[in-house]
């Protein structure tokens, strides 16, 4: 297809966003501001983390796009396609085939290898943002690494239901410096963070790019005693049966009916496949 | 003994206009100073110079440190001029809404510098919430409530509370008691003179007040037009005024 530079952006805004990367990478956890561009698709959709795929996809690359750990809902199969029209690339549903994820608000459950790239969509970078409005200041607890305030959230989310309630988008330590958002994936995913593949970040709106480079410790914030604990929905998976995955809650009719699946659509049909395979 | 804070000439400027200029003073451990003049007279400025709120445009403010021993603290780089402020100082809003934060329980917003210091056992935290609620007799039941279901004079202790939690050994007061009615006044009034009293504390309240410093202050600074125009002995001052502003500050309080 004519008309479109490779991947949509113009090459000087991919290098002005490499730069920004690159940034990221060298100080895990910082957010780097960068020149946002508008997208063809409204924030809230993903503007960051298509910018940031547009600017490390290459011709050879084989991309992977989920949301919410499904490959088959509008926001992925919109910016799958995106990419198919503007970059050529081939894509795949399968995690271990893929060498670019972009991902809206979950890490695969298959563990990601050294040749992969994950790109997360961000929608508020600031971990600090609901508990400080103002941004000189939240800037200057970042540069201050004064993060006394972060444990007050956790306190109150005790204080109010007896345990730590915050269940998504889980405040992490990287590297021992700075305190991260790590965009709203499950904490059931915390652990997952300290991966062998490359992590970028990236929020459109807010025109910030933050990374983690391979095997980046990330503590998830706790007290010592009401210590950090992955959760999920008991149970297993109703179709691959699973009992390691994140489970999605899906309502089947209106009386009640209901059942627990993967929320990793990929990993429960190659465990199914398996399976099939296995008989 | 070491003064525990000495201003030297401390001095700041809104353009042309005189914030404060020519302050100095020191002031010793386990004293406190009442500031009094009128509206506009720089007394909140020149608080707002010591505490960091502000910064001067000449003058020294010298703070004795638990290590280091004297320092100026406007020379202070600022992790460390706001780790002063977040253990060693405490600075008590008149408007306890700036002082505290509204949308977090209140053994959250004791427990706040507890957390910025480094606590991070629940249990502990949460202890010493109760234990600081109950010094400035706050039910033990309210210590989830937040900020904004409080009264007035509540919510003006649990700011102290929240101030005191790390032991400070300086405390700021910008007008404690204004806005609450007499008798919480009278209450709370009680309530600072005994905490001052049982940690020893170092403290600096400014208030228009009079009645406030005579219960409160050893000492007195009265200010005018940015300027100190007289210092000494509360009693002292408030009985025997020598400056005329000073005699006409004192003979206008009403008499019940």
């Amino acid at each position: 297809m004519s008309g479109y530079n490779f991947a949509y952006l113009d090459e000087d805004t991919k290098r002005m966003i490499r730069r920004a990367i690159l940034k990221g990478l060298a100080v895990p956890g910082y957010q780097v501001p960068f020149a946002s561009r508008e997208m063809p698709m409204p924030y809230g959709w993903g503007t960051g983390g298509v910018q940031v795929s547009a600017a490390v996809l290459v011709p050879e690359d084989v991309m992977k796009v989920i949301d919410q750990g499904a490959d088959d809902t509008t926001n992925a199969v919109s910016i799958r396609a995106f990419f198919q029209k503007t970059a050529q690339v081939a894509v795949t549903e399968a995690t271990g085939e893929a060498t670019l994820i972009q991902t809206r608000h979950r890490i695969p459950e298959r563990p990601l290898t050294e040749d992969q790239i994950l790109v997360y969509q961000v929608p508020i970078p600031e971990p600090l943002r609901f508990l400080e409005p103002r941004e000189t200041e939240t800037r200057k607890m970042h540069a201050l690494a004064e993060y006394g305030l972060m444990h007050v959230k956790l306190y109150e989310d005790i204080a109010r239901h007896g345990e730590i309630a915050t269940s998504y988008a889980y405040p992490v330590k990287v590297a021992d410096r700075y305190v991260m958002d790590p965009s709203p994936i499950p904490k059931f995913d915390n652990p997952k963070l300290e991966s062998a593949a490359i992590q970028l970040f990236g929020a459109g709106r807010e025109q910030r790019i933050y990374a983690l480079p391979p095997w980046t410790p990330a503590v998830s914030l706790d007290f010592e005693d009401h210590p950090f604990e992955a959760r999920k929905a008991p149970g297993c998976c109703g179709i691959c049966g699973a009992e390691d995955s994140y489970l999605d809650e899906v309502i089947l009719d209106d009386a009640g009916g209901r059942m627990f699946v993967c929320s990793d659509t990929d990993y429960c049909r190659s465990r199914v496949a398996a399976a099939e395979d296995a008989a | 003994m070491n003064p525990i804070l000495s201003v030297r000439n401390l001095e700041k400027r809104y353009g042309a206009r005189i914030g404060c200029t020519g302050v100095s003073f020191d002031l010793y451990p386990g004293e406190v100073m009442g500031i009094v003049g009128e509206s506009g007279s720089g007394k909140t400025t020149l608080l707002n110079c010591m505490a960091g709120g502000l910064v001067p445009d000449s003058g020294e403010v010298v703070f004795d440190m638990r290590e280091g021993g004297p320092r100026d603290v406007l020379k202070l780089s600022e992790p460390r001029r706001r780790m002063l402020a977040r253990t060693d100082w405490a600075f008590v809003h008149q408007n306890p809404r700036d002082g505290l934060r509204m949308g977090v329980s209140a053994g959250g917003n004791v427990g706040e510098r507890l957390m910025s210091v480094g606590a991070r056992n629940y249990g502990a935290i949460r202890a010493e919430a109760q234990d600081w609620l109950g010094r400035v007799e706050i039910a033990d039941d309210r210590i989830d409530d937040r900020p904004r279901d409080f009264s007035g004079g509540m919510q003006q202790r649990l700011q102290i509370a929240r101030n005191l939690v790390t032991g400070p050994r300086l405390a700021f007061m910008d007008e404690p008691t204004g806005g609450l009615d007499v008798s919480v006044q009278a209450r709370l009034l009680d309530l600072i003179r005994g905490l001052v009293h049982d940690m020893g504390l170092s403290a600096i309240v400014v208030t228009h007040d009079l009645a406030v410093v005579r219960l409160l202050a050893d000492r007195l600074m009265v200010m005018r037009q940015g300027r100190v125009v007289e210092q000494g002995l509360t009693d002292q001052v408030l009985d025997d005024p020598q400056d005329a502003y000073t005699q006409l500050l004192v003979s206008s309080v009403l008499q019940v």
